[in-house]
């Protein structure tokens, strides 16, 4: 259990004023200056010892993030883009930063901004988030009146500048290049990597893309110390992250708590437990809807930990709990997942732009049962033919929750085929 | 030639708008407030984005009109045909369908008539399914126009509809009254 | 200089090269879609995936640079499954055409399932179905059989410089075409039925009317401008079935212009075979040689020899020259001319008309004026040239004479020679740009010649380069 003491959002609901004046009451923008003062490499060198990862979902440490940009070369401008393209379904915490913390986040961007050389910030904000990038603007503006934002941004010396900008409603935009495209004003397009966005990034220049909450615990960290946020949770999933947890529970939620607590705990402490019971538990999705399933025998025994659910052939992605009880239909639940990344899927690719599709038309089928055991087994093999074989992480996305279906109800998938051809 | 009336002109107010907008790009990359002047012309036309519109902002921009088109079919929340007063859009994917999203199309149908994709006789509503919005822990939630409507049920939502039918005003966020993503407390 | 290991064949190759650059010089075959040797990398058929050491997944060899110490490999089972799976994707919605595909024969597709497919389709659902476009009198689409390698959209944007083709839509429902309904634009669009892979972009003339292993090849040279184009002349039998355009860098890379394309309908249709008489109605009617004569005689018996005058085209050959002159030679008319352009033909330096930049060394230059010249519509191979420089450097072209979209920027001077009386006396605002430009090159055109003396060419500082005509 997260200790309140270590909790870093203390206005994740909004029962306190989200302005600026109650967010530095809550401790933010506080001696902001100081910790500028320590120097760029200081900063990186502190979020590397708090071995923050991303909490975007790929999880990747965001202190040697920061390093793979090119020393030296102050001819071409940085750019600090934040990913606040918050659509991986079962995710909505980011949402909740933007709304009621957006201090936290502006702050973090001009330490981020500054650590990486960077005078020029983006937010690219899902386009169906009006009301939180209203919000976002607000507090803009407010850090730009109080003098923390603009020429010598919070006394520092060091120039930052912050925009908004809204995408217009493709999941597709929050893969870092493609949300890099979009801001240039085209199709949300991934691009090939190499080459890397630190190097090749915005307009071509080194650009940093980090997701919302990960940018917004840097002030924290910096001032509570790189060692505090590594002292909570385990050592391959450090610090305090606020995990959504949604589907047939009693309460649904946001709550931050610790990485690493024990999924169990933390749907019983914190949503109120399962619907009915832990003894109706069917399967739950741990990471965000791009994670493979696990079934209700594992769930009492994982830790929210990558190497824990990586034993479990699933992953912590972005902390989504999704819940499924005993009334659900698991196929049908499967199924509409696949719709949704053949929705999204942006079509350059050719696994992907076929593929989801595919994929789902054989899953709504087998949901009612038409088809044949083999059909399993294709499908299983489509969604290999899919991995690994596209430009971005989507086709990845869309092929494992197929994969954590066969994996775990293939039993299921094979009665239903038998109750129709019996019928 | 075009007829002056089949030109998109953005209106005094929107000219200023996007003279401050541009300012947020470096020099030679105007391109990028291609989306912000797309929902700046979609706002003023009523809620759609019409061909004359994605030709004149690809125009003021510098663009060959082709990359408006891609921009503007590429992205779900342009609306290339008009829409009802009130733009219905109902998440289903599966968190939202796991708490009852599909209640929430069954009141469309029943109260209002309408299935996915359609649109009222009166001009008021316009039901479309979504993907996820992004409120799953307040789910069943749906956006209207610029606000999200959460924690809905068949009686809560139909109160909705019709308070809108009524011309009432209404208020956003859980219909169950929780703050936020908070949970829901229990009886004491 | 790179070294790296294909297949346990050790290449270096020059800093920059792609891995599909590298096996295609060590001649290790990598199936392609979308990659064109001539276009940017688009990277979106998955195709080329090959396996690299020190990588979990498969990497697109025609996007990644070739680095030092790579190992590739193209021969795995990961190799053959990921190829498989890309055309088992493809193939799912591809239509069964063949039989009715002006493609089958030289179809990518077709050619890389039988090497790199398996052997049958586990696909059982319906296949989508994508409407046809319009594209013109030229182009006939198929939409349907669309593998959506996007080359015909970079095509059009980057060598023919007409942005009108795109990918709307997305996902499975992405559709490539001008969205709004429009012809394409440009006289280089006859290409892209050559690099669309399949058969979704093929000719609306040569429509239905033969198969690729019918046609005997014959190497050529264009003669419909003076760019000479390579060409290969497809025939069957007696008849010219089709012109397609034969690599060759120094000249027209792989494109030729449409009306080389497409010209070669005239061997056959509407030719002058027969004499044909105006009648009444204004039409042209067929007539045998004995009323044609008739209608000669009838006509020119009263006229007095002198007020006949005769022009000869730029085609007609000798034979029919001499004809004509006897004709008027009897006749006792001097009036005859074969300069239609009114052209004076100059005696000075060879330079002047050898156009001594070489096609190929226009992309070397750094400063182009054009003059009196539409080269889009006189030599459009060489007006890819300039486009191509254009793309690469930037290259600041100005124009003196009509003005004409060209495809690239081009700043307009004026319609007045007298702006080269201005240019040469160093009192012109692009005056100090040609100065200081170190490989500049000038483009007179036919335009040009009418209007002035060659001698003002011959004084501007650097040597003249023509071409077109």
């Amino acid at each position: 259990m997260l200790k309140d003491s270590d909790r870093i959002f203390t206005n994740l609901y909004g029962r306190h004023d989200w302005h600026l004046k109650g967010a530095k009451k809550r401790g933010d923008w506080d001696k902001t200056k100081s910790l500028m003062a320590k120097g760029q490499q200081w900063i990186i060198d502190e979020v590397a010892l708090s071995c923050l990862r991303g909490r975007g979902g790929a999880g990747f440490p965001t202190g040697r993030k920061w390093c793979f940009l090119p020393k030296d070369d102050g001819v071409t401008p940085r750019y600090l883009v934040i990913n606040a393209d918050e659509s991986e379904p079962g995710t909505c915490k980011d949402r909740d930063i933007l709304r009621h913390e957006p201090q936290k986040l502006v702050e973090g961007a001009l330490l981020a901004g500054f650590a990486i050389g960077s005078n020029t910030g983006y937010i690219y904000i899902r386009g169906e988030f009006h009301r939180e990038a209203e919000h976002l603007e607000t507090a803009i503006a407010e850090a730009y009146e109080a003098g923390l934002l603009g020429k010598n941004a919070a006394g520092s010396g060091w120039d930052f500048n912050l925009y908004v900008h809204r995408g217009a409603g493709a999941y597709i935009c929050g893969e870092e290049t493609a949300l890099l495209e979009s801001l240039e004003g085209r199709k949300g397009f991934p691009r090939l990597k190499p080459p890397f966005p630190a190097v090749v990034g915005l307009y071509g220049c080194p650009t940093i893309v980090n997701n919302v909450e990960t940018i917004a615990v840097v002030p924290t960290i910096l001032r509570r110390g790189g060692a505090w946020f590594a002292g909570i949770g385990t050592p391959d999933n450090t610090g305090p992250r606020i995990f959504c947890i949604s589907g047939h529970v009693n309460a649904p939620c946001n709550v931050e708590e610790a990485s690493g607590i024990p999924l169990k705990e933390l749907i019983e402490e914190h949503a109120g437990g399962v619907r009915g019971g832990w003894n109706n538990l069917l399967a739950v999705i741990p990471g965000g809807s791009s994670v493979p399933l696990i079934p209700a025998e594992v769930c009492g025994k994982v830790l929210m930990d990558t190497p824990s659910l990586a034993c479990f052939n699933s992953s912590l992605g972005t902390g989504a709990v999704i819940v499924m009880d005993k009334s659900t239909d698991i196929v049908r639940a499967i199924a509409r997942l696949s719709k949704f990344y053949m929705h999204e899927s942006c079509g350059q690719c050719t696994p992907c732009r076929e593929g989801t599709g595919w994929m789902w038309r054989m899953l709504i089928r087998l949901a009612d049962g038409i088809g044949t055991i083999e059909d399993i087994d294709r499908l299983e093999d489509v969604t290999y033919e899919i991995e690994g074989h596209t430009i971005c992480g989507l086709g990845d996305a869309a092929a494992w929750p197929v994969q954590g279906l066969i994996r775990h109800f293939r039993p299921e998938l094979e009665r239903r085929i038998r109750a129709r051809k019996a019928a | 030639m075009k007829k002056a009336s089949e030109v998109f002109t953005f209106s005094k107010e929107n000219e200023a708008q996007i003279q401050e907008i541009l300012k947020r790009y470096p020099e030679g990359r105007q391109a990028s407030a291609i989306l912000p002047l797309f929902y700046l012309a979609q706002k003023q036309c009523g809620g759609w984005l019409p061909g004359s519109a994605i030709e004149t902002v690809t125009e003021m921009l510098g663009l060959p009109v082709i990359r408006g088109y891609e921009v503007a079919t590429f992205y779900t929340m342009f609306n290339l045909e008009p829409v009802g007063k009130y733009h219905l859009q109902v998440c289903g994917t599966t968190p939202c369908m796991l708490r009852g999203s599909e209640e929430l199309f069954h009141v469309c149908k029943k109260h209002l008539g309408i299935e996915r994709g359609e649109t009222t006789d009166d001009g008021l509503f316009t039901l479309s399914e979504v993907e996820c919005i992004g409120a799953c822990v307040n789910a069943p939630a749906i956006q209207i126009n610029d606000d999200y409507f959460e924690d809905l049920d068949e009686n809560s939502f139909q109160n909705l509809l019709e308070d809108l039918k009524a011309g009432l005003k209404v208020k956003p966020g859980s219909a169950l009254g929780r703050q936020g993503s908070a949970p829901l407390k229990k009886e004491a | 200089m790179p070294k790296l290991l294909i297949d346990e064949q050790e290449i270096e190759v020059p800093e920059g090269m792609t891995v599909l650059q590298a096996a295609e010089m060590l001649g290790i075959e990598i199936p392609v879609f979308c990659y064109h040797p001539k276009l940017s990398i688009a990277g979106n058929c998955r195709m080329c995936l090959v396996e690299m050491d020190k990588s979990p997944k498969p990497i697109a060899s025609c996007a990644m640079p070739a680095n030092e110490g790579m190992v590739i490999r193209t021969q795995t089972p990961m190799v053959k499954k990921a190829r498989q799976g890309v055309l088992e994707f493809l193939l799912i919605n591809h239509p069964l055409d063949c039989p009715i595909c002006d493609q089958g024969g030289e179809c990518d597709l077709q050619d890389i399932t039988m090497a790199y497919g398996g052997d049958t389709s586990r696909f059982n659902l319906n296949k989508r179905a994508v409407p046809d476009k319009e594209f013109g009198p030229l182009i006939e689409t198929a939409m349907n059989r669309c593998i959506q390698c996007t080359r015909c959209i970079r095509f059009a944007t980057e060598i023919a410089g007409v942005p009108e083709l795109g990918a709307t839509g997305r996902g499975e429902d992405m559709e490539i075409g001008t969205y709004v309904q429009k012809t394409i634009t440009s006289e280089l669009s006859g290409n892209l039925i050559d690099i669309c892979p399949v058969g979704a972009l093929t000719s609306k003339p040569y429509n239905f009317r033969g198969r690729p292993w019918e046609l005997s090849s014959t190497p050529s040279v264009d003669v419909l401008d003076a760019v000479g184009c390579s060409i290969r002349i497809d025939t069957r039998g007696r008849d010219v079935m089709r012109i397609l355009p034969r690599a060759n860098d120094e000249v027209n890379e792989n494109w030729i212009s449409d009306k080389t394309r497409f010209a070669c309908d005239g061997l056959k249709y509407q030719r002058l075979d027969r004499p044909y008489v105006r009648g009444e109605d204004g039409r042209l009617k067929p007539v045998g040689w004995d009323e044609a004569f008739d209608v000669i005689v009838d006509r020119l018996q009263h006229i007095p020899g002198n007020h006949v005058a005769a022009i000869v085209g730029d085609m007609v050959d000798a034979e029919a020259m001499i004809a004509l002159k006897d004709l008027m030679t009897a006749m006792g008319s001097p009036h005859i001319d074969c300069r239609q352009d009114g052209v004076l033909i100059g005696t000075g330096p060879r330079c002047s008309y050898l156009f001594n930049t070489t096609i190929a060394g226009v992309e070397r230059a750094d400063f182009c004026l054009l003059i009196g010249t539409n080269p889009r519509w006189e030599a459009p191979l060489i007006n890819t040239r300039i486009r191509k420089n254009y793309l690469f450097t930037g290259l600041p072209v100005a124009l003196i004479g009509p003005f004409h979209e060209q495809g690239y920027p081009v700043d307009h001077l004026g319609n007045d020679p007298l702006i080269l009386e201005k240019i040469r006396n160093g009192r012109h605002p692009i005056s100090a740009a040609l100065k200081a430009a170190k490989h500049p090159m000038m483009i007179l055109g036919v335009g040009g010649r009418v209007f002035i003396c060659v001698k003002y060419l011959i004084l501007i500082r650097r040597p003249a380069t023509r071409g077109g005509g």
